[in-house]
Formats: structure tokens, C-alpha cells, sequence
């Protein structure tokens, strides 16, 4: 954050909406100098508009909000339940949380959610990799080392959360992927040559022809405003540390350049997204035919869904298989739930390009 | 799919990829042993290799297979899209760099066969095509590059004048000189405009916009059908995550194609299959000369790109390629193929019909509206986002700009715009004055058979 938000200045800026209160920091989208109770405001009327103007919501539905812990997930749970009592969206908002089994990262985000829970009022469902799958990822990662963790917990996790979601019987999942994500993405997506995904990925509701669509409504919102503004101003209770198996995600490189970016032209988070939305793909391209695993019964394009097939790898001792030659996409677009903010994971775990 | 490997796979079942992995393992190590064994240049097997292409280990060639593996992708390049047939005159454009350098070199080669066939045939049905270079001086533009500039240019005359025969004529340009026709100074007005822009990578855009107009003003003015740009994958790749991060994301598609018909003299890109490195290792093995010129290197967003895609290239060479075929997948423009006229033996009749129909491939009115700076495509569904109403503007006059171009180059003050439009030069006026510039003009070809003259009743 900048320096100078809390220092008494004489002569201080006065905030640029309210024109009233002292200027407490200064938007990072915008740069605008601005005072808290007025930056509550904007963030909070931001989202609502874009829950409003893309449909995201009807009115009765139930909602499960991924929830790992991490500041997306917790700012997401709170202002969701902000806007729904206040602008009365009539909704019925739960938490969903995924265990993968990973120690002394992921069993004390969990803690969070559970205060959460409490906290917020919100009904908690936790689904684990241990009872879906029979592994841990500390099992997994003990047999396929630590070069594509991020795949096999990437594809894991998001039938988890679909698993969970029809667990409580809900009709659509929300997660806290923001804009820097999104960006990331797209970036991702242009660099592995993932051409389908890429027309994909901007979107801000995904899964609508399937059991359980998601949206993303912080897809406008920058990841600097969640965590250093309205998390650490409104003091909500978060967990803030990096997944223990991700340092070497390709992603990394994609988040680097884009916090440079941000450094010198703060908008270009979300010109990146527009420009995700503005390319010119022919739609054919976009997606591949769905049809259900024979094996589970999940949506699958072809005859095993990945995680099937990560699985037969894992109890067979092969830990390779279904890595780095399946040109075919698998299943359909396999999105990260938002974790914490820091955790890495692979976008696509299809295709070879984890040549690391 | 950035996938490094030969083979692929597209059924989902398992049991494919275990025999799979074995049989490549196994194939992969027979290759590498024999290879390495006989070290031998990889295409002709039988002189030794001196460098590598950017696929590793799996590319060594020997100097001459090195040399026809880039020359033929470039001849590739320039026949299947019809770039250069026999009446055209192409105008190279030489910025003194590596690419350039090794363009300068194929087209001239290619002329110089063209040249030995023509004196040879008895006929002489095919004339060759000609050639001109062209280098815009942005000397102006970098307080200390004077001394610099004059020996570099001193360069560039003995190397084209080397190219000879057949002799090409090399025109050196000043950029400011896009200005001609106005009274005050061209070099204080360029001042002027550069300083107007607060924001650094929009006074680098600006220059590269400038520097296309000058070329296309020397083209036009010359009587050249072509320009041509040594434009390589490196270059390109950056321009994708460039006009990405920009916003541009609508319009790439049209800057990165082999060709480019926007404009008036269409501008072609050969090399855009060729690798920086690999023009590198050719300069360097031909002992083709560079001419260092004192535009320094990019900074702001150009030169984070830049640096962004040197890391990547370094994790994995083949990077830049991944990124420019997954851009290549992005729907072209219509005007993204060379505009089907131009032979003086077709009647003037057909070439009327052609010129209405040239740049459309299949009759389809071109609707297309162009960004007044930049020239790129304005995307239709946001017609507003064509209009500078990013910040709320009293003024009647609309300008026609990409929201790239609005946010970097536009100044956000209204007030200040009425004094930056003049400054522009002409070219990109006329575009601001008429939001659509291709549409009326074109509409108005399309029914000119059809209007009565004036007088009568008109459609």
C-alpha cells in the first residue's frame, strides 16, 4: 500500500467523493484519494452493480461461496452477505470449503472458515479429498513429488466443489477469483497456446449448460483493493499464507509481470480482461463436446474424466499418467476455486507444457 | 496446444499413454545417441553443424541448411501470400537492426534470381519486380544521437549500394518530415506533439504510429506497391502481450498477419515465422553488417514486455513461437490478404470492379471503422467506446480513437484537445474528422455505377 495512507499530512487531501472526510488512502484501481467509509461504499456499490448488471443472482436462489479461508473467499462471504441483506437479494448463501489434506497449511485456513461460519452466520460444508478420492495431497505429493502437485490438486479441487455443491443442493457456486486471477489467466491461457480456454476463461459465469454454474463477482475487483484495503481496514479474520507446494507454478511468471504492470499503469489489470473479452476467436473453437465419465459419471469430453484418470495413475503407481501428453481437453474448464490469495495453482492441467 | 511433443493423443483413456511414454522414450534416446554420434547437421547429414536453430539440441544445422531453412521460410512466406509478384515495387523497411538486416538480404536475393531469370529467359514476359529502402531518422526525437545518426547512416548507404546490382534506390528520412506541407517548423511541431503526451509508452506508440505514416508517405509518393517489414516472431510476440495488456485485444489480430491492407501502400510482414535468434545467428554467420542506431531501447510498458518475454524465452526457447501461433489462431481481418488488382493488363473496367470489391473477400460491405492515431479496427458492439467519453466531453466534435489510444495518447482535457488535434500530422486528421473513414468513401464506390449525375435524381 501506499506510504502516506495513515501519516498525518498538514494540509491533508480531503477524500474526492465525500469531500468531507480526511483522505485515508488512495484507490488502487484508480488512484483517487479517498476516505474509508467512502471506500467501503464504492467497493461494495462496485460489486453490487456488477452482480446486477451480468445476472449473476435470481432472487430465492441458494448459493455456495467457496470458501478456502484466504482474504478472497472471506471478503467474498462477507460482502455477499452485506448485499444481500441490504439490497435484499433474497438468496440463501452457504459456505463450501475443501479440505485437500494438506498440514499446516490447509488444516488451519480451515480454522478460518469455521470462525467464519460463526462469524458471518453461514451455514459450512466441508468436503475432503481424503472421503472423495482417497488421498491427501501430503500422500500425493509424497509419490509424484513436487512438479505437478498443482495439476492433480487443481483437478481435485473442482470436482470437490462440484461433489459439494450438489451435497447441499444448492444452484450456483460463487468464488473470489479477481481480476488480477482473471488477468493472470488470460495471460496464462495466451502463453500455453490454449486457445478454447482462453475465449473461456473471461467469462463471468461459466457451467451454465451444466450441474452447477459458478460466477466470479469480484472479476472487476483488484486483488490489492480486497486484501490491503477492505480486509486489513475491516479487520476481518483471513488466512494469508502461501500454499506449501507451490512455489514452481508456471503462473508465478504470469503474477510477476502483472504486479510490475500494475506499478506503472494500474488500469492495465483491467484492460488485460477486456482484452480477453475483445479477442477475435470464431466459435467454433470454444467448446469441446460433453458427455459423462465412464467411470463416476461426472461431465467429462472424453471417456474417463481427468480426475479419474489422475487417480488410476495415483493407485497404480504411475504417477505420470494423464501428465503432459493429452493434446484433448478434459472435461470442461477446470478453474481454480479461489483458495488464499498466494496459492499458485495450475490453470490447465491439460497439455504438456509442464515442462519444468 | 503449447505442447513440445511430436505425437497427440486425443482420446482419454489410459492405456494409450503408458505405451505411448515407453515407445517415445525409446525413440527419442536411438535419435539423440545417432545424432550426437555422427554430429552431423541435422537436414543434410553430412557437413558439420555450426549452430543451432532455437528447437536445441534437436536443430543443428551446418551454415548452408541453417541459411535455406530461414531463406525458404521467408520465400515460403512471400509466395503463399502473393506479397511480391513481378509489377510491384517494394519499399524495405531498414531500421539497421539484425531483422531488417536479413530482410534487406532476402529480398535482394530474391530480386537478384529474379534478375539472373529475366536475363536469361528469351521472352522477358516476367519483369522483375524493384526494389527501394527506406530509414526513418528519429534522430530528433534523442538529444544526444546527432553525431550518431551520421555515421549510421553512412552504414546504411554502403550496404544498400553493396546490394547492387540490381541497384536500389535508398531513401533517409526524417520522421518529422510526415509534417511537410505546414509552415512552421516540422522539428518544433514533433517537439510539440511528443511533449503534449504525459504518458511514456504512449510517446513510444506514437513514434511507431509516425514512423508508418512516413513510411507509407515515401511508399505513396514514390510510386511503391509494397511496404515491407522485417517484423520477427520475437517482435511479434511482444506486440501481442503488449497490445494485450493495452487493451487492444480486439484489434491484434489484424496487426500480426502476414499482411496488412489497411493502409494505403499494404504493408507485408515475411519474416513473422522467423525467430530473433536465428536472424541473430544468420547475421553473424553471413558476416551481415548491423547498423547500430541511437533509439534507445523501450522503457514503460514496452520495455516491461520486453524484458517479460526475454524471462520466458529463457525458461523455454520456444516460447515466443507458442505465443505468436496461439495469436495466429485469432479471426483476421478482411483487409488481412493483399487486395486482389493491380495488373495493368487487366482492363480498366475489371480493375474499377476489383477496386470495389478488393478488399472485401467475399462482397460483404466493409464496415470497418478505424482508430484515428493508431489505425486499428474499432470493435462495433461498443460504438460509445469509440467516442472519447471516458471522461465526459463538452466538445461537439467526436474523434474516432481505440480506448488505448484515448487513455495514452488523447489528452484527457478536453480543452487541451482542441490544441493537440492540429498538432497531429494530416494523415491522422483526416481520420479524426471522419469517424468512419472507410465507410463513406467506399459506400459511395459501391453505388457510383448506379448515382445519376447531378441534376437528376440521385440514390
Amino acid at each position: 500500500m501506499e506510504a502516506d495512507t495513515k501519516s498525518k499530512k498538514p494540509g491533508a487531501r480531503l477524500c474526492c467523493a465525500c469531500n468531507q472526510r480526511r483522505a485515508a488512502l488512495k484507490r488502487p484501481k484508480t488512484l483517487e484519494q479517498i476516505c474509508r467509509e467512502c471506500f467501503y461504499a464504492v467497493f461494495e456499490e462496485e460489486i453490487h452493480q456488477v452482480i446486477l448488471e451480468n445476472k449473476l443472482f435470481k432472487h430465492g436462489e441458494r448459493i455456495a461461496i467457496g470458501a478456502s479461508g484466504g482474504k478472497d473467499s472471506t471478503v467474498l462471504a462477507y460482502v455477499l452477505s452485506e448485499l444481500n441483506r441490504r439490497h435484499n437479494y433474497g438468496l440463501d448463501l452457504f459456505l463450501l470449503s475443501v479440505d485437500e489434506g494438506i498440514t499446516g497449511y490447509r488444516d488451519d485456513s480451515l480454522e478460518t472458515v469455521k470462525r467464519n461460519e460463526l462469524q458471518y452466520g453461514l451455514p459450512l460444508k466441508i468436503v475432503s479429498y481424503k472421503d472423495l478420492y482417497g488421498w491427501t495431497m501430503d500422500e500425493i505429493v509424497k509419490m509424484i513429488g513436487l512438479k505437478n502437485n498443482c495439476t492433480f490438486c487443481g483437478v481435485f479441487r473442482r470436482q470437490a466443489l462440484d461433489r459439494g455443491a450438489a451435497l447441499l443442493k444448492v444452484d450456483k457456486v460463487a468464488t473470489g477469483h479477481n481480476a488480477d486471477d482473471i488477468a493472470e489467466t488470460v495471460l496464462l491461457n495466451i502463453l500455453r497456446g490454449d486457445i478454447a480456454r482462453l475465449s473461456r476463461c473471461t467469462s463471468i459465469i461459466t457451467g451454465e449448460d451444466g450441474p452447477i454454474p459458478r460466477c466470479k463477482p469480484f472479476k472487476y475487483t483488484y486483488e490489492k483493493e480486497i486484501f490491503s484495503t477492505y480486509a486489513y481496514f475491516k479487520k476481518l479474520d483471513y488466512f494469508s499464507t502461501e500454499c506449501i507446494y507451490s512455489p514452481n507454478a508456471y503462473r508465478g511468471f504470469a503474477r510477476e509481470f502483472i504486479k510490475d504492470l500494475e506499478r506503472i499503469r494500474p488500469r492495465a489489470i483491467l484492460d488485460i480482461i477486456k482484452s480477453g473479452e475483445d479477442f477475435r476467436i470464431a466459435t467454433s473453437t470454444k467448446m469441446p463436446e460433453q458427455g459423462t465419465c465412464e467411470r463416476c459419471g461426472y461431465i467429462s469430453s472424453q471417456k474417463w474424466c481427468k480426475a479419474c484418470v489422475l487417480l488410476e495413475g495415483l493407485n497404480r503407481g504411475l504417477p505420470k499418467l494423464g501428465i503432459g501428453r493429452n493434446q484433448g481437453l478434459n472435461s470442461d474448464a477446470k478453474k481454480d476455486v479461489k483458495e488464499d490469495g498466494r496459492t499458485k495453482s495450475i490453470e490447465s492441467k491439460q497439455c504438456g507444457s509442464l515442462e519444468f | 496446444m503449447a505442447c513440445n511433443s511430436s505425437t497427440c493423443n486425443s482420446s482419454g483413456c489410459y492405456k494409450e499413454y503408458e505405451e505411448e511414454e515407453q515407445h517415445k522414450s525409446k525413440t527419442r534416446a536411438e535419435v539423440k545417441g545417432s545424432n550426437i554420434r555422427q554430429n552431423l547437421c541435422v537436414k543434410c547429414k553430412s557437413s558439420e553443424p555450426v549452430c543451432c536453430g532455437i528447437g536445441g539440441e534437436d536443430s543443428r544445422f551446418c551454415k548452408d541448411c541453417f541459411k535455406n531453412n530461414l531463406y525458404g521460410k521467408f520465400k515460403q512466406a512471400v509466395t503463399y501470400n502473393a506479397m511480391i509478384t513481378p509489377p510491384d515495387k517494394v519499399l524495405v523497411a531498414f531500421s539497421g537492426g539484425p531483422s531488417s538486416r536479413v530482410l534487406l538480404q532476402f529480398v535482394h536475393e530474391m530480386q537478384y534470381r529474379a534478375q539472373k531469370n529475366y536475363d536469361a529467359s528469351k521472352d522477358k514476359s516476367l519483369p522483375v519486380f524493384g526494389v527501394g529502402v527506406a530509414f526513418i531518422d528519429e534522430s530528433s526525437t534523442n538529444s544526444f544521437a546527432s553525431q550518431q545518426i551520421e555515421k549510421a547512416i553512412e552504414d546504411i548507404r554502403s550496404i544498400v549500394s553493396n546490394l547492387a546490382p540490381p541497384s536500389k534506390e535508398l531513401f533517409v528520412v526524417p520522421i518529422e518530415s510526415i509534417f511537410s506541407s505546414d509552415g512552421i517548423d516540422c522539428k518544433e511541431r514533433l517537439k510539440k506533439l511528443l511533449d503534449a503526451l504525459g504518458d511514456v509508452t504512449g510517446k513510444e506508440d506514437l513514434l511507431i504510429h509516425l514512423r508508418m505514416l512516413s513510411l507509407q508517405k515515401i511508399a505513396s509518393e514514390n510510386g511503391y506497391t509494397r511496404v515491407v517489414l522485417g517484423s520477427c516472431t520475437s517482435r511479434i510476440a511482444c506486440h501481442v502481450i503488449s497490445a494485450t495488456v493495452k487493451g487492444q485485444g480486439y484489434s491484434l489480430s489484424a496487426d500480426i498477419q502476414f499482411v496488412d491492407s489497411r493502409w494505403e501502400i499494404p504493408v507485408v510482414l515475411p519474416l513473422r515465422d522467423c525467430p530473433a535468434q536465428e536472424l541473430n545467428t544468420l547475421c553473424s554467420l553471413d558476416g551481415l553488417k548491423i547498423v547500430e542506431t541511437p533509439n534507445g531501447p523501450f522503457s514503460g510498458i514496452n520495455g516491461l514486455v520486453s524484458s517479460f518475454v526475454k524471462v520466458l524465452q529463457e525458461e523455454n526457447l520456444s516460447r515466443e513461437c507458442t505465443i505468436v501461433r496461439t495469436a495466429g489462431k485469432l479471426t483476421p481481418f478482411h483487409f488481412n490478404r493483399i487486395p486482389e488488382i493491380q495488373d495493368s493488363n487487366v482492363p480498366s473496367a475489371t480493375r474499377r470492379h476489383h477496386r470495389r470489391h478488393g478488399l472485401k473477400s467475399n462482397g460483404s460491405l466493409s464496415s470497418e471503422s478505424f482508430c484515428a492515431i493508431c489505425n486499428s479496427p474499432l470493435k462495433k458492439s461498443n460504438s460509445s467506446s469509440s467516442l472519447t467519453n471516458e471522461s465526459p466531453q463538452p466538445s461537439n466534435r467526436f474523434v474516432a480513437a481505440c480506448s488505448s489510444c484515448q487513455f495514452q495518447i488523447l489528452p484527457k482535457d478536453p480543452s487541451l484537445m482542441e490544441q493537440f488535434l492540429p498538432l497531429l500530422p494530416h494523415p491522422m486528421i483526416t481520420r479524426a474528422k471522419h469517424g468512419d473513414r472507410g465507410n463513406v468513401s467506399s459506400l459511395r464506390e459501391q453505388i457510383q455505377d448506379f448515382l445519376l449525375s447531378d441534376g437528376d435524381d440521385e440514390i
